[in-house]
């Protein structure tokens, strides 16, 4: 058995080689790449407990090695009877001790950490005109897809969060159907969205999203909520403050009907077969039961998740269940008498969506 | 009626199983019932593995994914893990103590049978519209809007397996209360009996909750109340904190037992006294103490404030305290003994390095702001498993190998098993020390797929290969078994050579009557003052030979448990307005009650093993012992 702590620490070592070549995952969603005070705040504790964390380790396995080694029978002997210790009061001192001083030096950072981030008493601040001073955002999780609104702005979107840089923003969380829970892995951790009450929090982002690869952040959800648990992702957008106010001043105002002939014809047909679910204006629209598509065109995904182009949205359109399973969407047969779209049908409806564009 | 081994036919075998209240035979029928489970969870596991081996895979679809999920937990914690751990409990802790059985032989054999019947019903739910799919904590908003009977197969399973438990729980506090042999005081019992006592304690205290919870689920999706639909008023954080007032404690039920069986190879294969049990001891008992003062650290996202986020994440903390007195009383246990690498203790050596790193993850998730980025993300399901895997299998590996010669007289190859820890071994690092990683990333638990621009492919492709390795161990495991059972090579008292306590004192497997003359416990460890005194005839007694009262067998236990089964179905589909289902639930019911009534009524007053027959029987396990010293030395060397 002499092969069994070496082939261990062997494993180990390749592991930790392993992690070091891959990275530390991707910007637009590791927790490792912190994009904002609440993950930095985070990470920070995450390096600070590794740190005391590995020192146990260290410890426990110079002893552990060493007995291991030392105290096999083939070094001591067959018939060795070893003395019958029973214990040691000074020893079981010292390591009652020194934990307890090791989880000390973790517990204040905990919880002035817990404390700073659920202060969300600046929400409600008002300036002297009575305008709000930070920017909220209400959320609202659905099956499977993601409501925002922007209640001072009193605009709202859906599955791509927009929002400024370099300042806090606070969210209101709520669930319409089952629980889930709201997360952005890169700019802070989650929180859930509870169908009885609403919860509430802030995130800070640093960096916009342009600069990134995607050129977006990745939201999650993180709480077990059906089939398409899995799909329920959503993009996060991130503009200093300037490009921020000029997109709500777009989405505040009317939206331009489409000038091609044949967005005209998806216009058409969309105000028959779709707009019962889906808003396509993002003023002042009340919740709707299906995702507010006004953005529709400057988003990166469909449905939260596939590539964001005429042929995916066709298919999906055409089939929702296929890629979404357990999701609410009809079937083009349940809401275009009983018949499925034509593919000039399809067609019309995609160059109608993709034209939905607030910005330029 | 000496029921030693004569050769029986198979139906007679089937029988005497089927009404046996000897706790020796209900601990295999425990680790039978749970090997087998444990089999089916591990298949569920590798198809999760399967699936996630690759970005966009198609092995399982949404839906199927969230049954196997979810019965995947479900059939580990509640049907493997703790049936098994009850098995080694049945067989091992009466015979430390000194007893003859456990308090309520009866009762123990019902709290099997009830397990057993209620885990069938649970699994049934493959075949009759699907497996519940709202994962093992069923949260209640999930669970509410599940479709088909999936939920009820949960709910209504686990209470009946749940009874069982309670039963066997209560049953073992009484026995240990009760039944200890003269001179066993509670500071010279066995830590395994220690884990077991503190384990039953928590498993008196924590399914209470638990039971209560489910019976608010059941009324909820059966007969229309409204504790948890929010429209209605009711409320769905009350079923998370229900389910982890159960649930937290219910980790301590699994890891106690496990801590109780490594302490007894710590000391058997170092040959050496434990170091510091009493600190071992109160450890234990501050542990499960503190095991219900922490289960909302389950729930810091929940949104329930930063002053009870803090208070939990604080007391959280304090855990790591006696569970590091443990870890470092260990191997100053092994520090100066006499270090023999067997099967059992190389899994023993090898669970401190894997524990201590699924602990040190616990304490950075007691840090509650962090474990907002740890919380439900694969960091979440690495930590588990370390423990989970990394503590209770690998104890219950262990402990397999350690108490099969007293179980059933023959010995696991120490070869094979060597090969299974191995592969089982390197494969559970492999497997689940990358995930804590996936989980910085980002990727969130229990998600049936996740695309190519994640970047989480290659740490989930690494992890799906150490699964792998892992069921090539268990597969060698399970060969083991057979080989062993097909030669059938008895072994005798004390097969190890260094055993410490009572167990070893007497022929393996025991006699059903256990000891024929109760020992006089002289000391901790007293098997072992006997030997280290050069006591040829193994203990000193308390008692004069004499005749022995045993309890009959009864038939009874499992037709209290069948009748449960059956009234199971007639209030699931009692929902679906179909016509049969009202009476099938109160026959069931009345077959339950019934039996009860019988049982109460019919006087059954066992029977008397005499003193003539004890010392035949004693004169033939002395031929045995004889002809088993001639045909080889001992058991392991």
């Amino acid at each position: 058995m002499m092969k069994g702590p070496k082939k261990w620490r062997l494993f180990a070592l390749m592991t930790a080689l392993l992690v070091f070549l891959s990275g530390c995952g991707r910007e637009e969603i590791s927790t490792l790449i912190p994009a904002g005070k609440v993950a930095q705040d985070q990470f920070n504790l995450l390096i600070l407990s590794s740190i005391v964390m590995l020192f146990v380790i260290v410890v426990v396995t110079i002893i552990y090695v060493l007995a291991i080694v030392k105290f096999r029978r083939s070094k001591v002997g067959e018939d060795m009877i070893p003395e019958q210790v029973e214990g040691s009061a000074r020893l079981e001192f010292i390591w009652t001790a020194i934990p307890i001083v090791l989880l000390l030096i973790l517990a204040v950072p905990t919880v002035y950490s817990t404390f700073d981030l659920a202060d969300v008493t600046a929400m409600d601040a008002q300036n002297e005109d009575g305008v709000a001073e930070n920017l909220t955002v209400n959320v609202t999780g659905k099956l499977y897809w993601w409501e925002f609104e922007y209640p001072e702005q009193e605009i709202r979107t859906a599955q791509e969060l927009v929002v400024p840089t370099g300042e806090r923003v606070y969210f209101n969380l709520i669930a319409a159907d089952v629980k889930h829970s709201f997360w952005i892995p890169s700019v802070g951790g989650k929180l859930d969205v509870n169908p009885e009450n609403v919860n509430t929090f802030y995130l800070e982002f640093d960096k916009e999203s342009s600069e990134l690869e995607e050129g977006v952040y990745f939201g999650k959800c993180a709480e077990l909520c059906g089939p398409s648990h899995a799909l329920m992702d959503f993009k996060v957008k991130t503009l200093n403050r300037e490009d921020f106010d000029a997109w709500v001043a777009a989405m505040q105002e009317e939206q331009a009907a489409p000038t091609e002939t044949l967005a005209q014809d998806g216009q058409e047909i969309f105000e028959q077969s779709c707009i019962a679910c889906h808003a396509t204006n993002a003023a002042g629209a009340a919740t709707g039961v299906g995702p507010n598509l006004a953005t529709f065109g400057d988003r990166t995904t469909i449905a939260g998740f596939m590539e964001h182009d005429e042929e995916t949205l066709k298919n999906w359109i055409a089939d929702p269940q296929q890629y979404k399973p357990g999701n609410l969407m009809p079937n083009p047969e349940e809401i275009n008498n009983g018949e499925a779209f034509s593919d000039q049908e399809l067609d019309a409806l995609a160059a109608y969506l993709m034209s939905l564009k607030v910005e330029e | 009626m000496s029921s030693n081994s004569q050769k029986k036919g198979f139906g007679a075998t089937i029988w005497d199983y089927l009404t046996t209240v000897d706790h020796k035979k209900i601990a295999i029928l425990y680790l039978i019932s749970g090997g087998f489970f444990f089999l089916v969870g591990g298949v569920e596991a590798m198809m999760i593995r399967i699936q996630l081996m690759k970005a966009g895979n198609d092995f399982l679809s949404a839906g199927t994914y969230n049954e196997v999920l979810t019965m995947h937990g479900t059939t580990m914690i509640f049907l493997a893990a703790m049936p098994i751990l009850l098995a080694f409990m049945n067989a091992v802790s009466p015979l430390q103590i000194g007893a003859r059985d456990v308090a309520f032989p009866f009762l123990n054999s019902l709290g099997f049978w009830l397990f057993f019947f209620g885990g069938i019903f649970l699994n049934l739910s493959w075949f009759l519209g699907g497996a519940p799919d709202a994962g093992w904590t069923n949260y209640a908003s999930l669970a509410l809007a599940s479709e088909g009977h999936g939920i009820d197969f949960y709910s209504l399973g686990l209470t009946i397996s749940g009874f069982g438990t309670l039963i066997a729980g209560i049953n073992f506090l009484v026995t240990i209360i009760n039944m200890r042999a003269p001179g066993m005081t509670y500071m010279r019992m066995p830590l395994f009996t220690w884990t077991t006592f503190v384990a039953s304690a928590l498993i008196l205290l924590a399914f209470p909750p638990l039971t209560v919870g489910i019976f608010f689920m059941v009324f909820d999706r059966l007969f229309g109340a409204n504790f948890f639909d929010v429209t209605m008023g009711g409320n769905t954080i009350i079923w998370e904190h229900f389910f982890w007032i159960f649930g937290h404690p219910e980790v301590y039920i699994l890891i106690l037992p496990a801590f109780g069986i490594f302490s007894e190879i710590f000391a058997i294969f170092s040959r050496k006294r434990l170091f510091g049990y009493t600190a071992l001891v109160f450890a234990t008992i501050l542990i499960g103490f503190y095991g219900f003062m922490v289960w909302a650290h389950h729930m810091f996202t929940v949104g329930l404030g930063p002053t009870a986020n803090a208070v939990f994440a604080l007391a959280t903390m304090i855990i790591a305290v006696p569970t590091g007195i443990k870890i470092f009383n260990w191997l100053l246990t092994i520090w100066g003994g006499n270090i023999s690498f067997t099967v059992p203790m190389i899994y023993a050596v090898a669970f401190i390095p894997s524990f201590v790193a699924g602990g040190v993850t616990g304490v950075m998730q007691a840090i509650a702001p962090l474990d907002y980025q740890l919380h439900d993300s694969y960091f979440i399901v690495a930590h588990f498993h370390y423990v989970i895997v990394g503590g209770v299998v690998l104890a219950i590996l262990a402990g397999t190998h350690l108490y099969w010669p007293k179980m059933f007289g023959t010995m696991l190859s120490e070869k094979l098993g060597k090969w299974t820890f191995w592969f089982f071994f390197i494969g559970f690092h492999l497997t689940f020390f990358i995930q804590h990683f996936l989980g910085l990333m980002g990727m969130p638990r229990r998600v049936y797929t996740f695309g190519a621009d994640q970047g989480w492919d290659l740490f989930n492709a690494i992890s799906s290969a150490g699964a792998l390795l892992m069921a090539i161990g268990i597969l060698i495991l399970l060969v083991n078994v057979v080989m062993t059972v097909m030669k059938g090579e008895r072994v005798g008292n004390d097969p190890w050579g260094d055993g410490r306590t009572l167990e070893w004192a007497i022929p393996s497997p025991p006699p059903f009557y256990n000891f024929a003359q109760t020992p006089l416990v002289r000391g901790l460890d007293p098997y072992w003052i006997e030997k280290m005194e050069g006591n040829k005839e193994g203990m000193v007694y308390a008692e004069p030979l004499g005749d022995i009262h045993m309890p009959n067998g009864s038939f009874i236990p499992f037709v209290i448990s069948l009748g449960m089964f059956i009234a199971a179905f007639g209030a699931m589909y009692h929902t679906d307005g179909h016509a049969w289902a009202l009476p099938v639930l109160i026959g069931g019911l009345a077959i339950t009650f019934g039996s009860m009534l019988v049982r109460s009524l019919k006087d059954d007053l066992g029977f008397h093993v005499t003193k003539e027959e004890l010392i035949a029987d004693n004169e033939r396990i002395q031929r045995e012992a004889r002809a088993l010293e001639g045909g080889k030395k001992g058991g392991l060397k």
